[in-house]
């Protein structure tokens, strides 16, 4: 069975094997997904810390279980007046003076108490689900717009690529943190519908629109490029519509870059909106999140330094623990590309 | 077996029609060139293509030969409105199609289908075969459950096995990839394929095993060809009749063997001087006509003649008068004033051609010994 040379060189057994019909079944071709794979799969390093994010992820998502099976404390619940017990002495959770305890390595004030007495282990998990939760809802608005006006103005070409292109200059003239500045404060305060005040969804929308230049201009450029290879000429001529053209031509191409900048964005929402909690255009208090327990803990850094310490240390980790994932993906998606964020 | 079943059923051919399959009118086509000092004006036009007529008959194969830039790219790609021609008609069957709209050509572009130059960018790197394939099989209509086996027989009659439905395109030799892109072609049951340049990126001893391959389609199907390439040895293969293009407009139209035994334009000659001939004895002993110099600016072309320039005939009314193109014996037709290769008797009884450029002056061609 001739399967892999060349055709036409023994052409008619080679039809005439397939006519029988018994003709042993091929296993299916390696798509340039599962080749990635198998490159992602050899980088030892990349899937280290891919599992560090993971362990981060599953911690922060056991937060209720943690607080209320270990640290039997919510995270909002303040403690001033009481006690803990460190090596088999009570001792006040904030001291006289207001210097709250440092870790006790013990189930309860696991990482020390912050200055309101709320323990700060569980704030901590609380927190970084409040941190992931936004900077994933931050990337999927990112990667969707950025996506949806990178293909439009990429395809279309002319007027429409003239008005997004003005559009996407316009939001990406402001530095990223001045912008999340703005936008997150006057959400706050005034606020569009459902996006006011202390949600959440404040943070992660800002978070979300900031970026959108930065999937939708390279997007752009890659369609430019791609819609100049005779593919979509040969859809064209069949009489495809310019919708699925773009849907089911275009977009599985850009599949790869996606899946790059996915990491990208996310490590960079997860940064910016620590940024913008540190500086109370982002999360709202009493909510935690990493930036509003570091923004906290400067107060008291002489005497307690624990309390910027974690939330400081675990912000590196899970975002080192992604860009470092992130860049093994982009060198087994694509070992040539030079995909980069810009910051 | 369902070989006979899966058959791609074009439409049943049109027999009592007379008229030819396609009809190209003075089509031109005109690419602005603009400036983009603070506003995009448009300063000039590049003249792709300018002023081209042919018809194409139900069956017939039409070469189109001539230098790179000379327009046979954009030419089919403006038959299959790939792009839009600046003015003209294009009739297929008789309907006009040069401004027919998406809904409109849709039932045109199942009849008439083109195989792309370079068979690595024509197919999506992201689809495999079976999926390459159904989006035009499921265009013909054809249902879920016969969709598989109507890919099958497609790669079987392209050459290729059917068990290769589930790869990738990376996964192919330049020659299996082209012959994909056949099979796309045909998936459609068109009657007219156009073939822009569909051998010049495989290796010569594929080109042969790739043309063998549209020949056999030809007969099976008959299809009509219109095959774009800018070598003429390769052509002469395919062709019934061949035409040559310089500069965006048509030179010389003949059946093949005549054009290669008696050629009347002198770029033609050119052309056939820059055959490479294997042995490399013969390759020298031989005189070759050649056309000296680059070709012109097609942005600014030459005015009378475009040929002019570059040609070891020209005389004052090249410079002067655009040639008509006259029709010789046996339906030759070729645009030159001083046509080589006729007696003064042919040229005499030449006639105008209704395919001559609107522009073309009045003259009749004169002998020159």
């Amino acid at each position: 069975m001739a399967t892999s040379s060349a055709p036409g060189t023994d052409l008619s057994t080679e039809i005439s094997d397939a006519l029988l019909g018994e003709a042993v079944e091929l296993p299916p071709g390696l798509g340039p997904w599962r080749l990635a794979w198998r490159r992602l799969r050899r980088n030892r390093v990349a899937l280290f810390f891919g599992g560090v994010f993971l362990l981060i992820l599953v911690l922060c998502l056991l937060a209720p279980v943690y607080a209320k099976h270990i640290a039997h404390q919510g995270p909002a619940a303040e403690n001033i007046t009481g006690t803990v017990k460190v090596g088999g002495k009570a001792k006040d959770v904030v001291s006289t003076t207001g210097i709250p305890v440092g870790p006790t390595w013990h189930s309860r004030y696991f990482l020390g108490a912050d200055e309101n007495g709320r323990d700060v282990a569980v704030r901590l998990l609380y927190g970084g689900r409040n941190s992931l939760e936004i900077g994933f809802v931050a990337t999927a608005i990112t990667i969707f717009f950025g996506l949806l006006v990178g293909v439009l103005a990429g395809y279309f070409r002319g007027i429409t690529d003239g008005i997004i292109t003005r559009v996407l200059d316009v939001i990406w003239a402001f530095p990223a943190v001045l912008l999340g500045v703005t936008l997150g404060v006057s959400l706050a305060l005034g606020g569009i519908g459902p996006l006011h005040g202390n949600t959440l969804m404040v943070p992660a929308v800002v978070v979300g629109v900031v970026y959108i230049p930065y999937v939708g201009k390279p997007v752009r450029g890659q369609v430019l490029g791609l819609r100049e290879r005779e593919f979509i000429d040969a859809a064209r001529q069949q009489g495809l519509s310019h919708a699925r053209i773009m849907f089911s031509e275009i977009l599985p191409n850009l599949g790869s870059t996606i899946v790059v900048f996915v990491p990208l964005i996310l490590a960079n929402a997860i940064l910016l909106e620590a940024g913008l909690s540190y500086l109370g255009a982002g999360v709202q208090p009493p909510n935690p999140s990493w930036g509003t327990m570091i923004a906290d803990g400067i107060r008291t850094i002489p005497a307690a330094f624990h309390n910027v310490l974690v939330p400081g240390i675990m912000l590196v980790l899970a975002v080192m623990s992604i860009n470092v994932f992130g860049d093994g993906l982009r060198d087994a998606l694509d070992p040539r590309s030079k995909v980069r964020i810009a910051r | 077996m369902t070989v006979e079943a899966a058959t791609p059923q074009p439409s049943p051919a049109p027999g009592a029609e007379a008229g030819p399959l396609l009809e190209v009118e003075h089509v031109k086509v005109l690419f602005p060139v603009k400036s983009h000092t603070l506003v995009a004006r448009t300063v000039a036009h590049v003249h792709a293509v300018d002023d081209v007529s042919f018809e194409l008959r139900e069956g017939e194969t039409l070469g189109i030969v001539g230098e790179s830039g000379c327009g046979k790219t954009t030419l089919i790609r403006t038959l299959v409105r790939l792009i839009d021609p600046t003015s003209g008609a294009i009739r297929f069957r008789g309907k006009d199609i040069s401004s027919a709209g998406r809904r409109e050509l849709e039932p045109i572009r199942r009849e008439m289908q083109m195989v792309f130059q370079d068979p690595q960018a024509s197919l999506n790197p992201h689809k495999r075969v079976d999926q390459i394939l159904g989006t035009p099989l499921k265009l013909r209509g054809v249902g879920k459950d016969r969709l598989q086996p109507e890919s099958r027989d497609l790669l079987t009659r392209v050459g290729l096995s059917p068990e290769h439905l589930n790869r990738f395109p990376h996964e192919f030799s330049g020659g299996q990839r082209q012959r994909i892109g056949i099979a796309r072609a045909l998936a459609l049951g068109p009657r007219l394929i156009l073939l822009d340049e569909p051998v010049s990126a495989l290796d010569v001893s594929i080109q042969a095993q790739v043309i063998n391959l549209l020949d056999d389609l030809q007969d099976e199907f008959t299809l009509s060809y219109v095959f774009v390439a800018h070598d003429l040895s390769v052509v002469r293969h395919v062709s019934d009749r061949i035409a040559v293009m310089y500069l965006g407009k048509i030179v010389e139209v003949s059946s093949a063997e005549e054009l290669y035994s008696k050629p009347i334009h002198p770029y033609t000659s050119a052309l056939l001087g820059a055959i490479p001939i294997p042995d490399p004895h013969e390759n020298r002993a031989r005189e070759r006509r050649k056309a000296q110099g680059e070709p012109p600016s097609a942005i600014n072309p030459p005015a009378g003649c475009r040929f002019h320039t570059r040609c070891p005939r020209a005389t004052d009314i090249c410079r002067a008068v655009e040639p008509q193109l006259s029709k010789y014996a046996g339906g030759h037709i070729a645009a030159c004033h001083h046509p080589q290769n006729v007696s003064s008797t042919e040229v005499t009884a030449a006639t105008r051609s209704d395919a001559s450029p609107l522009s073309a002056g009045p003259d009749q061609p004169d002998y020159v010994p």
